[in-house]
């Protein structure tokens, strides 16, 4: 048999929108995560492993190879560096924009205004390259409070449709960058096991309409 | 600080105990031994050195790793070792002044501000070799191929090895005309072949439609010998420089099959490690278990500039603890002699005789409760008349370890 494939990847909506471009690179899962407590899964394939883990985990798994393959989101990329991976294909999945969110109705506040996210290491980096001096603060989420209660001036978060921040009063100010899944791949598995990732990766291409 | 964390070592540095420390001093011999059998002479570089020298040529993105501190003497700016590949390059271009080529080897600690890789080591045990003074795909097989005999000789099997070469990349780029930030742009894409990354941001360039093509070809030119034949057709006509880094690859590629040929190779012409100081071949071998490379190397020519004198250069470096995990332990064979403690000239004889034999004798100590097994000992001295004797240990247990 050959070496063993594993596969990271995180529950809910990651989870349900790879599955039909797994199917496509002939890879279908015979539990499911929703009901399954098993935290790694068979596969049709007897020598291909699904780990169910958490979002941000997924691109350290695949870096220490833990994991030889992953799909993972490219704000979750950028947040980690990506240093060394791979990602040879945008799945187009999980589609949605990260962005500076803040109360409309109040004044752009210049000097250090305090950002609330999850993502320091992209709120960090995106605010010193305009030149634009700020405080950031660590959240773990509901990031939307943080506004309403004095907490911080801005967010940066994820925003899909853009409901979250409407109800709780808040509008999008600035692009940051489109986000959609990555498929991942640890460089070590890249040169050791070539034929079978390239394999996987152009199927689930052809999938992808890429 | 309480009781309890006093004796805590900082993350990421690391003391070697035993079993593991003599199994290092071994490797670390059998290497020594190994490269010398090929003439490299062992080179030993100093701790710490100015800043400057450290942190040139391949030095150059060692800046973060590098721990420095202000010599009191002079006033000048001192790093602690990183990388021993500087120093030794330094040693070469300033001090040996060879006309021909020199093979240097080197082993020892070098320490680093942030641990690199997984459960990573602020403090590992480097060794490598550099051969300086020749230009040409013999060097390079002759390094490459002691960077293979050095896992063989750390018991590592089932090695796979990676190979590159950054003149097809660089020299596309000054073909393709783009500028500093330009190529920054596409090397960093190209380090994690983020396809649609490379593609968009081509197009977005408005090149030439043949530089487009064959850029954004290169990041896809990766896997097994099938990739060269595709690349030798694919980059034919691209010039000199590309033609002549298809034949080094293609000649290393022979003679390694012919000499290894269960070796796994897989090329990837897209892999720009070093970067900034490499100049041609790359090398690295991967083991299965482990998600980054165990060893590493590559060409690096001209790097001795700084120093005064380019010279052409390759070689490879390892962490010798990294190796001693992956090797495989030998199952612990407990070999010594036991002997008693008990004054007696002839026992005093029989010990030293026997410690010259090269065995290893252990002495009780007076009121000691050591036991043969628990002093790793498979061995005793008996008295047999005027003469002490080895023996196998007996088999019944011996109250208190005291064996008369």
């Amino acid at each position: 048999m050959a070496a063993p494939l594993t596969i990271a990847l995180s529950k809910g909506r990651i989870f349900q929108e790879t599955l039909p471009l797994l199917a496509a690179a002939g890879i279908v899962p015979t539990d499911d995560p929703e009901t399954s407590r098993k935290l790694i899964l068979d596969t049709d394939q007897p020598d291909v492993k699904l780990v169910i883990i958490r979002a941000t985990d997924v691109p350290t798994y695949v870096q220490y190879g833990a994991a030889d393959l992953g799909v993972a989101g490219k704000d979750v990329l950028l947040e980690h560096g990506g240093e060394g991976l791979y990602e040879p294909l945008d799945l187009r999945i999980a589609r949605c924009r990260l962005m500076v969110a803040g109360r409309p109705d109040q004044p752009l506040r210049w000097h250090r205004p305090r950002i609330a996210t999850k993502f320091v290491n992209i709120a960090r980096r995106y605010f010193a390259d305009q030149g634009r001096q700020v405080e950031i603060i660590k959240l773990y989420g509901s990031m939307e409070l943080a506004p309403l209660v004095g907490l911080a001036d801005y967010i940066v978060d994820v925003v899909d449709t853009g409901n979250t921040l409407k109800a709780n009063g808040l509008a999008p100010l600035e692009h940051i960058a489109d986000i959609s899944s990555r498929l991942i791949v640890n460089k070590a598995a890249m040169k050791m096991k070539h034929a079978r990732i390239k394999a996987i990766t152009a199927r689930m291409a052809v999938a992808v309409g890429d | 600080m309480s009781v309890e964390d006093r004796w805590l070592l900082p993350e990421g540095i690391e003391e070697i105990l035993p079993p593991a420390a003599s199994r290092l001093e071994g490797l670390r011999r059998r290497l020594i031994d190994l490269y010398t059998s090929w003439g490299y002479e062992l080179v030993m570089p100093p701790l710490i050195e100015f800043l400057e020298s450290l942190l040139t040529g391949t030095g150059n993105d060692l800046e973060l790793q590098t721990f420095k501190l202000t010599d009191q003497l002079s006033g000048r700016m001192m790093g602690v070792r990183a990388d021993m590949t500087p120093q030794v390059t330094r040693i070469d271009a300033h001090l040996l002044k060879r006309d021909g080529p020199a093979r240097l080897c080197y082993m020892g600690t070098v320490l680093r501000t942030r641990a690199d890789g997984f459960g990573g080591s602020r403090s590992p045990y480097q060794a490598g070799v550099e051969l300086y003074g020749h230009r040409g795909y013999e060097s390079d097989l002759e390094v490459l191929t002691l960077m293979l005999e050095t896992l063989a000789v750390a018991n590592i099997a089932d090695v796979h090895l990676d190979l590159g070469h950054v003149a097809i990349f660089r020299e596309l780029v000054r073909q393709a005309g783009l500028d500093h930030d330009q190529e920054k742009i596409l090397f960093e894409a190209l380090q994690r072949k983020a396809l649609p990354e490379i593609r968009r941001q081509l197009m977005a360039w408005r090149l030439a439609p043949s530089a487009e093509r064959l850029l954004s070809h290169l990041a896809e030119l990766n896997g097994d010998m099938a990739v060269l034949t595709e690349a030798e057709a694919l980059l034919a006509g691209t010039g000199a420089a590309i033609d002549a880094a298809l034949v080094t690859l293609r000649r290393l590629v022979t003679a390694l099959q012919r000499y290894r040929p269960e070796l796994p190779i897989h090329i990837d012409l897209a892999e720009l490690r070093g970067y900034h100081y490499h100049t041609g071949v790359l090398f690295s071998a991967y083991v299965p278990g482990r998600g980054h490379a165990v060893a590493q190397g590559g060409r690096y020519d001209e790097i001795g500039q700084v120093f005064g004198r380019a010279r052409p250069a390759t070689g490879f470096s390892t962490d010798l603890a990294t190796l001693l995990r992956l090797s495989e332990p030998p199952g612990r064979i407990h070999r010594g002699i036991y002997a008693p403690d008990t004054d007696d000239p002839a026992l005093e004889r029989q010990v030293v005789s026997l410690r010259m034999q090269g065995e290893r004798v252990v002495r009780a100590l007076s009121g000691g409760a050591e036991t043969p097994p628990g002093l790793g000992c498979d061995r005793i001295l008996v008295r047999r008349g005027e003469e002490w004797v080895v023996a196998p240990v007996p088999e019944e247990p011996v109250g208190q370890g005291r064996i008369h």
